[in-house]
C-alpha cells in the first residue's frame, strides 16, 4: 500500500493527539477562536470521535471581535449542537479596558487573564488550542502537551522531554495542560486541508473589494491584507508566493521583538 | 457542519502528493547547527520577510551582523546567550520533496530537548566544527540517535573557512567520526564539507572546495533515501468509545495494515476475533483497510472486554507478553535511576509500575565501553538494565517493532528516561496458583496471615500446601487464618483468569473474559471476598479493577473487597514457642 500523503499523516497525528488528551486529561475543553485553525480543530475532533464532540468549546470573548465572528460562532454552535462556553473578563471591561490602554496590556487583561479565570472557574485540566509552530517564534518551540502552573505560567526554558508520542499526562492538581494538535501544521497545510475536506469556514478570509483577512483577531488590532483571493484555491496560490508573515496584520505581535514570548509566558494561547 | 461548502472550495488543489522527510540536525554546542539550517532556509528563500526582519533587528540589537541562527533561536534567552535551548522544526521544500527540519540544541544541559526533537526524525545530520573537530556531544548525539532508532546519519563538516578549506582536516574528521559511527553499527551515508557563515557548498558546489567530489548540502539532503516501512500489524488500543450504539476500539496503526474481515489477536489477553468494520464520521472517509500511521476506529465481531494498552496484531506475528525486560535506557531525570526504585513505565498506550532489577552496565558515550557494578544511572547517562513489570504487557523487542519496543520511565510527574527493549522475557508460569494448558494465575488464596507478638506486624506466609493446582486437584479449604466454603469462585484480575472450586476441588480454570457471575461466594487472588451480587455488578467492578487497578487499588479495595469474610489474622505460631 502507498504511504500516507502529508495531509493524511498530519490528520492521523492530530487525531491521535486529540484522543490522548480525551483519554488522559480529566476535564477537557477546546478553545475555539472562530478562526480557520480552530475550525479545522473542530473538524478533526468530529473525526477523532466519530461525529461526536465529547467536550465543551470555549470562546474567550474580548468584546472587540469582528462582529461577523460572533454571528458565525453562534450559528455554527447551534447547528452542531456544541456545548459552548463564552467567557469575558467583565471586571476589566467595566473598568474600560481596551487597546487604547496599550495593546499588550489589553491582550493580557482580555485574553490572558480571561483565559486564566475561565480555566480556574471551570476547573479544566486540559485545554486544546490550535496554535502552530510556523506562526511565530515562541510557538515554534512548544511541546504538544505543554504544562501551565497554578498561575498559568509557562516555564519555557525548562520544558519536559516529549518523545515517541508519550505526552505529559502527570502533573500536580491545579496545573493544566495546553494541548496543541496542530503544532506541526503550516498555514499552507491548513488551507490545503480546508480545501481537500471542504470545511466551511468564516468568509472573512475571502477577498471582497480587493482585501481580505489572513489572520483573525480583535477588530481594532487586526488589519486586512490586499488580496483578490476569493476562493480556497486562490488563497493557496497566493500563499505560495507571499513573502510576508501570516501574523503581520496582528498589531500586538509587532509591539516588541519578544512580545509574543512575553504574552505566552504569562498564559496567552 | 456538513461537507458541502459555499466558499467556492474546489477540487484540483492538490498536485500529486509529495514526499515529506523529517530530518534532525544535531551536534556539539557552537558547531553551528542553527546557522547551517538558517543559511539553508535563507538561501532557498524559505523564510518569510517578516521573520527575516525580526532576526535582523535582533541581530542589530546585539551588535551583530545578520545571525542566521536567529531565524530559529526565537527565545530572548537563546539570542542573548547565542545558544539553542529548545528544539524547533521548520518546513522547507526542494524540487524533489518537502522537509521538516528539526533543530536540536547541542549543549549537554539541554540533551532532553535534543532527544525531544530527534525522537520522531527519520534521519539525521551531525554537524562538526572543522576547527574544533569531534567533541563530546558529537559522539553523545550519535549514540542517542542510535538509541532513538535513527540509523541513517549524514555528517556536515562546518566552518571549513576557519581551516582554510583544508582537505586534510576534513579527511581526519571523516576518519575519526567514521570509526565511531561504525562502532555504533551506524555508518555515515555521506560527509559534506561546508561553511554556513560564508555560504560555501550549501546550494551549489564551492570553488574553495575543488577537492570535494561529493554532494553539496542540498544534494546530500535530496540524496537521502527514505527507509522502508515496517511490516507486521501493531495497533495499540488507545481507547474504547461507546458514544452511540457502536463499540469502537480506537488507536493508531503503528506498523503494518489491517482489513475488514481480518482475524486479529488481542494481547495480552490472548483472545482472537474478526474485524467487523472500520468506522468513520464522514461517508467519504469510509474504507475497508488501513495502514500505518493511520488513526482508526474498528469494531470487532466479539464484544469481549478490551482496553487501552491491549495490542491488536495478526495471529502469525504476535507481540511478546512479558513481565520482565532487558533494555537500553538513557536517563534525563533530576534524580538518578536506582536499582529497586519504582517508576511508571509507558510503552505505546500501555502503562504499568516497573522496578529496576539490575543495572547490568553503564555505557560511556565517548568510548562506548561498558562498565559494570553501577548502582545508579545519572543524568544523561546510558545503561543496560533489567526491569520487572507489575503486570505483564504486550510489547516487542525494538529490533522487530519500533513503536511497541520503546518506552519511557516516569518518575513522579516527569518523564525521566527513555529506553528500548533489547530482550522481552515471556511471562513466567505462576509458582503459586492455578494452571491449565497455557492459562496460569498467580494465587495467594491459601496463604496465611499471622500477627507477630513481638513486632506487632502482620506477615503473610505461603504455608506448606502444594503450590500449583490443576483441574481436579483438591484445595485446602481451611487454614490457620482462613476458611472457604466448599463451592466458590476465584477471580485473579492481574492474570485475567477465573477458577471454579466445586466440592473442594478445582472444577475449571478459564479466562476471565469467559467467566460470568455464578451467584456463588467470590474471592480475588488474595482470598478477599469480592462484593458482587449480580452479573451486572460483577462486570462493573471487574472493569474497574482491570482498567484502574494499578492506580486506585486501595480505593477499589475499600469499595469492593471484604478481608474479613473468609479470612482473619491468626497469632504467629513462632511466638507461641517463646
Amino acid at each position: 500500500m502507498a504511504r500516507l500523503d502529508h495531509l493524511e499523516s498530519l490528520e492521523a497525528q492530530s487525531v491521535y493527539i486529540l484522543r490522548e488528551a480525551y483519554r488522559n486529561l480529566g476535564r477537557l475543553g477546546m478553545l475555539w477562536s472562530i478562526g480557520k485553525d480552530s475550525t479545522v480543530l473542530l473538524w478533526l475532533a468530529k473525526k477523532a470521535f466519530f461525529g461526536h464532540c465529547p467536550f465543551p468549546f470555549i470562546h474567550v470573548d474580548t468584546s472587540y471581535k469582528i462582529p461577523e465572528m460572533i454571528e458565525y460562532r453562534d450559528r455554527v454552535a447551534k447547528e452542531l449542537g456544541l456545548e459552548l462556553i463564552v467567557h469575558r473578563n467583565e471586571e476589566a471591561l467595566s473598568d474600560g479596558m481596551g487597546p487604547d490602554r496599550g495593546r499588550l496590556a489589553c491582550c493580557k487583561a482580555l485574553k490572558t487573564d480571561a483565559l486564566a479565570s475561565m480555566t480556574k472557574k471551570y476547573g479544566f485540566d486540559g485545554l486544546i488550542v490550535g496554535v502552530r509552530r510556523d506562526e511565530e517564534g515562541s510557538r515554534s518551540k512548544e511541546r504538544v502537551f505543554s504544562e501551565r502552573d497554578n498561575d498559568d505560567l509557562w516555564d519555557h526554558t525548562h520544558q519536559p522531554p516529549e518523545l515517541w508520542g508519550q505526552f505529559k499526562t502527570e502533573f500536580p492538581k491545579g496545573h493544566h495542560i495546553r494541548v496543541h494538535p496542530l503544532l506541526e501544521w503550516t498555514e499552507l497545510d491548513v488551507w490545503r486541508y480546508i480545501g481537500r475536506e471542504g470545511i466551511p469556514i468564516i468568509d472573512l478570509y475571502f477577498a471582497k473589494g480587493h482585501e481580505r483577512y489572513r489572520s483573525l483577531g480583535c477588530a481594532p488590532c487586526t488589519a486586512k491584507i490586499k488580496s483578490d483571493a476569493a476562493t480556497v484555491d486562490e488563497i493557496i496560490a497566493e500563499l505560495a508566493l507571499t513573502k510576508t508573515s501570516e501574523r503581520a496584520g496582528r498589531a500586538q505581535d509587532q509591539e516588541d521583538a519578544y512580545a509574543m514570548q512575553k504574552l505566552r509566558q504569562d498564559g496567552y494561547m | 457542519m456538513g461537507t458541502d461548502s459555499s466558499n467556492g472550495i474546489g477540487s484540483g488543489i492538490n498536485a500529486a502528493p509529495r514526499e515529506t522527510l523529517r530530518i534532525v540536525v544535531t551536534g556539539h554546542v557552537d558547531h553551528g547547527k542553527s546557522t547551517v539550517i538558517g543559511r539553508l532556509l535563507y538561501d532557498t528563500g524559505s523564510i518569510p520577510q517578516g521573520a527575516i526582519d525580526k532576526a535582523m533587528a535582533a541581530s542589530k540589537e546585539r551588535g551583530l551582523n545578520f545571525e542566521f541562527a536567529f531565524l530559529l533561536d526565537a527565545f530572548e534567552e537563546e539570542r542573548k546567550q547565542g545558544i539553542t535551548i529548545d528544539t524547533t522544526r521548520l518546513s522547507f521544500s526542494t524540487d524533489k520533496r518537502d522537509y521538516l527540519i528539526i533543530d536540536a540544541p547541542g549543549h549537554v544541559e539541554f540533551l532532553k530537548n535534543m532527544i525531544s526533537g530527534a525522537s520522531d526524525a527519520e534521519c539525521a545530520f551531525l554537524v562538526v566544527d572543522a576547527a574544533r573537530g569531534v567533541e563530546e556531544q558529537s559522539k553523545r548525539h550519535a549514540h542517542m540517535l542510535r538509541l532513538l532508532g535513527i540509523p541513517r546519519v549524514g555528517v556536515l563538516v562546518n566552518k571549513m573557512d576557519l581551516v582554510g578549506y583544508s582537505e586534510e582536516t576534513f579527511a581526519k574528521i571523516v576518519e575519526e567520526l567514521g570509526d565511531y559511527l561504525a562502532a555504533l553499527g551506524m555508518g555515515a551515508d555521506v560527509f559534506v564539507p561546508l561553511s554556513a557563515l560564508s555560504g560555501e557548498n550549501i546550494l551549489k558546489a564551492s570553488d574553495r572546495l575543488p577537492w570535494h567530489k561529493g554532494p553539496t548540502l542540498l544534494g546530500a539532503l535530496d540524496g537521502i533515501a527514505k527507509g522502508p516501512s515496517e511490516d507486521g500489524l501493531r495497533l495499540p488500543v488507545q481507547d474504547v468509545y461507546k458514544f452511540d450504539e457502536r463499540r469502537i476500539i480506537a488507536g493508531r496503526v503503528e506498523s503494518g495494515s489491517l482489513r475488514e474481515g481480518d482475524t486479529v489477536l488481542i494481547s495480552p489477553g490472548g483472545r482472537t476475533s474478526r474485524v467487523l468494520s472500520l468506522e468513520s464520521w464522514l461517508p467519504k472517509d469510509r474504507r475497508t483497510s488501513a495502514r500505518a500511521p493511520e488513526s482508526v476506529g474498528i469494531t470487532l465481531e466479539d464484544e469481549f472486554f478490551n482496553q487501552r494498552g491491549d495490542i491488536v496484531s495478526h495471529q502469525t506475528d504476535p507481540p511478546v507478553v512479558a513481565a520482565r525486560l532487558r533494555a537500553s535506557v538513557f536517563w534525563m531525570g533530576k534524580e538518578p535511576l536506582r536499582v529497586g526504585r519504582r517508576y511508571k513505565l509507558k510503552v505505546a498506550t500501555a502503562s504499568t509500575d516497573a522496578v529496576i532489577d539490575a543495572i547490568h552496565s553503564l555505557i560511556d558515550s565517548g568510548t562506548l565501553a561498558p562498565s559494570e557494578g553501577a548502582r545508579e544511572v545519572g543524568l544523561n547517562q546510558v545503561a543496560e538494565v533489567g526491569i520487572s513489570l507489575r503486570k505483564a504487557l504486550a510489547l516487542d523487542p525494538f529490533a522487530s517493532h519500533k513503536a511497541t519496543g520503546r518506552f519511557v520511565l516516569v518518575d513522579g510527574y516527569d518523564v525521566a528516561g527513555g529506553g528500548i527493549v533489547t530482550l522481552a522475557m515471556a511471562q513466567e508460569p505462576a509458582r503459586h496458583g492455578f494452571v491449565k494448558g497455557a492459562l496460569s494465575a498467580r494465587s495467594e488464596v491459601f496463604e496465611e496471615y499471622y500477627l507477630s507478638f513481638g513486632t506487632r506486624e502482620v506477615t503473610k506466609s505461603p504455608g506448606d500446601a502444594p503450590a500449583l493446582y490443576g483441574v481436579g486437584d483438591r484445595v485446602p479449604l481451611s487454614g490457620d487464618s482462613y476458611e472457604y466454603p466448599y463451592d466458590f469462585d476465584i477471580v485473579v484480575f492481574r492474570d485475567r483468569v477465573a477458577v471454579l472450586i466445586r466440592d473442594g476441588r478445582v472444577q475449571d480454570i478459564l479466562r476471565l473474559d469467559d467467566y460470568s457471575f455464578q451467584g456463588l461466594p467470590l474471592v480475588n487472588g488474595s482470598g478477599y471476598k469480592v462484593i458482587a451480587d449480580s452479573e451486572e455488578s460483577f462486570r462493573e467492578l471487574r472493569d474497574a479493577f482491570l482498567s484502574d487497578g494499578p492506580k486506585n487499588e486501595a480505593a477499589l479495595a475499600q469499595r469492593h473487597l471484604d478481608f474479613n469474610a473468609y479470612r482473619r489474622i491468626a497469632f504467629s505460631k513462632a511466638d507461641y514457642s517463646i
